[in-house]
């Protein structure tokens, strides 16, 4: 190796671990501050000076987490499973059929993601309430349909137009049903995809914060992004700082978890629809 | 010849269907229509109705809290809009933000792919790790940032010797925090998208010009940029507009204050907070015509290709 090459690797090596130091730096900072027990979290140090568990313990008592974390989950899942099924039919129709609407919605799809949600609430408010959906985890449920839509579109369909689906033929040539071609040949294929697909839009679905806090008010459907921003400490005049580091915190451990356990996918998942030669 | 050529009916994409479909032919687009319906009756009940919903809310004077002085006003509530200096500001600190996170990002994020692109141990590690900021919550990364700034429990001052230095006590240094938290959270996706547009750049183009002497300097502005020039245009068109219609930052970090709210942020005060629905959707109108026109400028000005992004090839 000539010493050119050897002084690049060096330099790629420093650009990853500081790529790291910069990826880490704001959670592992996050983790540090929820550590901190009772007036040591305005130590203005970076690490605590003797840490506990404490935080976690108050905010898993308080109603307001619990109940908004419950909602987050179960808003968030339902949205992404309703949301790649339907999207799952467009994109199988814009990979295997020929109909003149593709591009009309894709391009509707395109408009969807650029659109400024905030223009939204307001009428959104307005309908909700008159129609009573104000308040509820269904007034959640389907702006964030419409809003995980256009990027699930778009990777299903760059996922589907990979897929050969000649193969479901052949296996019917073989004496398969048309049922068993699709439960055995198509749908192994296409799970992977339609799998990345539900984690973009749970993630999708899991950051919003413009429709948490403007179309619900109590704790009925509040999800935590919202949640957080209505903190308050253990008493009305404590600082919430410690119960919001811990609540982000346990927020933000299971979205580390499956990004790291799909990071390949997920970066396969977030080029796919966007960039092609 | 071209008289005994049998006119085939098997769909291929992008044909228009000839005149006198087959059965076959008319029955797939039927279920083609069939099976999209769902996704866009929810797309558009969604946006569409709102929006016209606002579109004409915009022309009265209305609030919440006084129904029965509902009364049709024309185009003045968006005169009182235009003419208020508050919008205007607010226009500027949108701009200010869109503009300065979006360069940094552009320029980390390209080193940042450039380093994936090319280390050759950690790759794994470093391309998970690089998702992280992507996936937290930006409510979350909002707080850590304010947090690590904050008078009373912020280390950075500590760090920089700052004393009790306050942030978040003007106008520049605000802007400055909301912006680190935006470009720390928002740049991971911004090099994705290079990434992707880096391993299309072919190999024997960039070692030609090594093998013609070229410096890496020369190699990155002649050869690798010009040709990842529509994956560029695609990251920057997808950020811009994400980053006009910054919201959730400035809501935890200042909510307003110090001369740091957003136009999102304007249109929520007025709508959500204020329940001035007449003015409030006045703005939710102007919004959203300055985003369709960053769109249009994108597209028609700057010539980006969204053929790629929406997936017909």
């Amino acid at each position: 190796m000539s010493t050119q090459s050897r002084r690049l690797q060096i330099a790629w090596a420093v650009g990853s671990v500081l790529i790291l130091l910069y990826t880490l730096t704001p959670i592992v900072w996050m983790i540090s501050l929820s550590l901190k027990p009772g007036g040591d979290i305005f130590n203005k140090h970076f690490w605590p000076t003797n840490w506990s568990l404490d935080n976690y313990r108050t905010v898993f008592s308080t109603n307001l987490f619990t109940s908004a974390l419950r909602n987050s989950i179960g808003i968030s899942l339902i949205s992404t499973v309703l949301g790649v099924v339907i999207a799952m039919f467009v994109a199988y129709a814009i990979a295997r059929l020929d109909f003149p609407g593709k591009k009309f919605i894709l391009s509707v799809a395109l408009a969807i993601a650029m659109f400024p949600t905030v223009s939204l609430v307001g009428p959104l408010f307005n309908m909700w309430r008159a129609v009573g959906l104000f308040d509820t985890w269904a007034g959640l449920i389907i702006p964030y349909i419409s809003f995980a839509l256009p990027l699930s579109i778009w990777t299903l369909s760059a996922f589907f137009r990979e897929i050969p689906w000649e193969m479901e033929q052949a296996a019917q040539v073989d004496g398969a049903t048309a049922w068993q071609a699709f439960r055995k040949v198509i749908v192994p294929l296409a799970a992977p995809g339609v799998f990345t697909t539900a984690i973009l839009a749970f993630f999708a679905c899991w950051n919003d914060f413009v429709f948490g806090i403007s179309l619900t008010s109590t704790n009925a459907a509040r999800p935590v992004p919202a949640a957080l921003a209505f903190f308050t400490g253990a008493s009305q005049f404590q600082q919430p700082t410690a119960a919001i580091a811990a609540a982000a915190v346990v927020v933000t451990v299971p979205i580390v978890i499956v990004t790291l356990v799909f990071q390949r996918r997920i970066v396969a998942g977030l080029t796919s629809g966007a960039v092609k030669g | 010849m071209t008289v005994t050529q049998e006119r085939k009916t098997t769909p291929t994409a992008g044909t228009p269907a000839p005149e006198g479909l087959t059965d076959r032919a008319r029955h797939e687009r039927r279920l083609g229509w069939w099976l999209s319906a769902p996704a866009l009756i929810v797309m558009l009940a969604v946006t569409a109705y709102p929006m016209l919903n606002a579109l004409y809310l915009s022309l009265f004077s209305y609030r919440l809290t006084d129904p029965n002085g509902k009364r049709f006003v024309g185009l003045s509530n968006y005169w009182v809009v235009l003419s208020d200096s508050l919008w205007w500001q607010d226009v500027l600190t949108t701009f200010i933000i869109t503009v300065v996170t979006v360069s940094v990002e552009l320029v980390i994020g390209f080193v940042l792919a450039m380093v994936m692109h090319r280390i050759l141990f950690g790759r794994k590690t470093v391309r998970t790790s690089i998702l992280i900021p992507y996936g937290i919550i930006t409510v979350v990364s909002a707080f850590a940032w304010r947090y690590a700034f904050a008078l009373d429990s912020g280390f950075v001052n500590n760090w920089l010797n700052l004393g009790t230095f306050d942030w978040f006590g003007q106008r520049w240094s605000a802007l400055i925090v909301i912006c680190l938290a935006e470009i720390w959270k928002t740049t991971p996706f911004i090099s994705l998208l290079l990434l992707a547009g880096l391993a299309q750049v072919p190999d024997v183009l960039n070692e030609a010009a090594n093998v013609d002497g070229a410096t890496f300097w020369q190699r990155v502005y002649k050869v690798i940029i010009p040709n990842m020039k529509a994956a560029i245009m695609v990251a920057l068109l997808f950020r811009t507009l994400d980053a006009w219609r910054i919201f959730d930052t400035v809501f935890i970090t200042t909510a307003g204050a110090q001369g740091t709210e957003t136009l999102s942020f304007l249109t929520y005060r007025q709508s959500v907070t204020r329940v001035a629905l007449g003015i409030g959707s006045a703005v939710s109108v102007l919004l959203f015509l300055s985003v369709l026109l960053i769109a249009f400028i994108f597209i028609k000005g700057f010539k980006t290709d969204l053929s790629s992004v929406r997936g017909d090839r």
